[in-house]
C-alpha cells in the first residue's frame, strides 16, 4: 500500500505498527524484533543513567534515531507533576518534541488518570510538545484531548501488558468516528488477530510492546504483527461485507444438472 | 587540596567532587557522553549548552537520565485463565 502514509504532528510514517522496547532479553533481541516488525515509531522510557557500571550499553546504540522516530514516554508517572518532569527531561535528552504522555491512575490496572492526563496535556501542548496521549477508551476524553491540541489519540484496547485484546470494540469505533485525528490503539493486544481487528475497526495504527517482547519467539511475533497490521489496514480500506444471519450461495445455480 | 572538597548527590548516591567542578566536569569524570542525556540540577533541567558553565556546590542534587527500553508502564502481572 504505497502512498498510504500516516501523519501525526507533522511526522510521516510508512508503518502503522508502533513498538515498545521494554522487556526484551537484550538490546540485540530488541533490535532484531524492531527490524522484523517494520515499525518506524519506537517508544522508549526515560530513566537514571547507571553511573556505577558504565560498561552498560546504550539502547540508542542499537536503535538508530536517524532510522526510527524515537517516542519517549512518561511511563510510571502517577501524577501531573511527574509526567511533566519526565516529558521535559525527555525533550532535554534531545531526540524531539514528541512525547507519549501517560498519567496513570492505579498500579494494578495501569489505567490512565484521564483528569490528570488532560491537565498535563494542556500544559505540554502549550510548551510546544507534540503530545501523543495514552488514554482510556472514552470518546469524550478523546475529543477533549483533541480540543487541547493533541495530534492523535491513543486509547487502550485492554490494560497494558494484559494481552486481553480488544475489549471494547464499540467504544473504539465511536472514538474513530467522532475524533478527527489519527487513532492509535495502544496497549492490550495479545496476538496478531487482535492487531488486525484494531485495524479493521478503522484504527490508524497500533502500538504494542508486551505482545511482541513477551512472546516465546519475539522476532517471529514481531513479523506476525507487521502482517496483521497490514492485513487489517487493507481489509478496512477494502470494506468488509455486511454480516447476515443466513447463507448466500457463492456458486451459481445455473448450469447445474 | 583540589580533590573531594565538596559532597554532592548524583542519581541518589553521595559523591565527592572538586569544589570548582562544573556539571560538564562531572559528566566527563563519569564517562557519560552528553548527547542524549538530560541533566537536572536541584530539580532544574539544564540546557546542554549550560553543562560547562554550571558549577557544583555542596549538597547539590544532580540527576542524569537517558533513554532505556520501555513501551508502557511496567506490567502488573496477574494471570487470567
Amino acid at each position: 500500500m504505497t502512498g498510504d502514509r500516516l501523519i501525526i504532528g507533522g511526522y510521516e510514517f510508512k508503518s502503522r505498527l508502533f513498538v515498545g522496547t521494554g522487556k526484551y532479553k537484550d538490546f540485540a533481541e530488541t533490535k532484531k524484533a524492531i527490524e522484523a516488525s517494520g515499525a518506524d515509531v519506537v517508544t522508549v522510557a526515560v530513566r537514571r543513567v547507571n553511573i556505577t557500571d558504565r560498561s552498560k550499553e546504550n539502547l540508542l546504540d542499537y536503535i538508530d534515531p536517524k532510522k526510527y522516530t524515537i517516542l519517549p514516554n512518561t511511563a510510571g508517572c502517577y501524577n501531573v507533576e511527574d509526567a511533566l518532569r519526565y516529558a521535559r527531561l525527555a525533550r532535554a535528552a534531545g531526540v524531539s518534541d514528541l512525547i507519549k504522555l501517560e498519567v496513570l491512575g492505579d498500579e494494578r490496572t495501569l489505567f490512565p488518570d484521564t483528569v490528570g492526563l488532560l491537565e498535563a496535556a494542556k500544559i505540554l501542548v502549550k510548551e510546544g510538545f507534540i503530545v501523543l496521549p495514552y488514554t482510556n477508551d472514552d470518546p469524550i476524553v478523546a475529543q477533549k484531548l483533541v480540543d487541547i491540541g493533541c495530534p492523535c489519540v491513543m486509547p487502550l484496547a485492554a490494560p497494558i501488558g494484559s494481552g486481553l485484546g480488544i475489549r471494547n470494540p464499540y467504544n473504539l469505533k465511536i472514538i474513530m468516528e467522532m475524533v478527527k485525528v489519527p487513532i492509535v490503539v495502544d496497549a492490550g493486544v495479545g496476538t496478531a488477530s487482535d492487531a488486525a481487528l484494531a485495524m479493521e475497526l478503522g484504527a490508524d495504527a497500533v502500538l504494542m510492546n508486551t505482545a511482541i517482547a513477551g512472546a516465546k519467539d519475539p522476532i517471529a511475533m514481531a513479523e506476525a504483527m507487521k502482517y496483521a497490521v497490514l492485513a487489517g489496514r487493507l481489509a478496512y480500506k477494502a470494506g468488509r461485507i455486511p454480516r447476515k444471519l443466513y447463507a448466500t450461495a457463492s456458486s451459481p445455480i445455473e448450469g447445474m444438472l | 587540596m583540589m580533590t573531594e572538597a565538596i559532597q554532592i548527590q548524583v542519581n541518589g548516591e553521595p559523591r565527592g567532587c572538586r569544589a570548582d567542578a562544573t556539571v560538564g566536569d562531572l559528566l566527563r569524570e563519569l564517562a557519560i557522553k552528553t548527547e542524549r542525556v538530560a541533566v537536572e540540577l536541584n530539580l532544574e533541567i539544564l540546557d546542554r549548552k549550560e553543562f560547562d558553565q554550571r558549577g557544583l556546590k555542596q549538597g547539590d542534587r544532580v540527576e542524569i537520565l537517558s533513554f532505556i527500553g520501555g513501551g508502557s508502564s511496567t506490567d502488573y502481572s496477574v494471570r487470567v485463565s
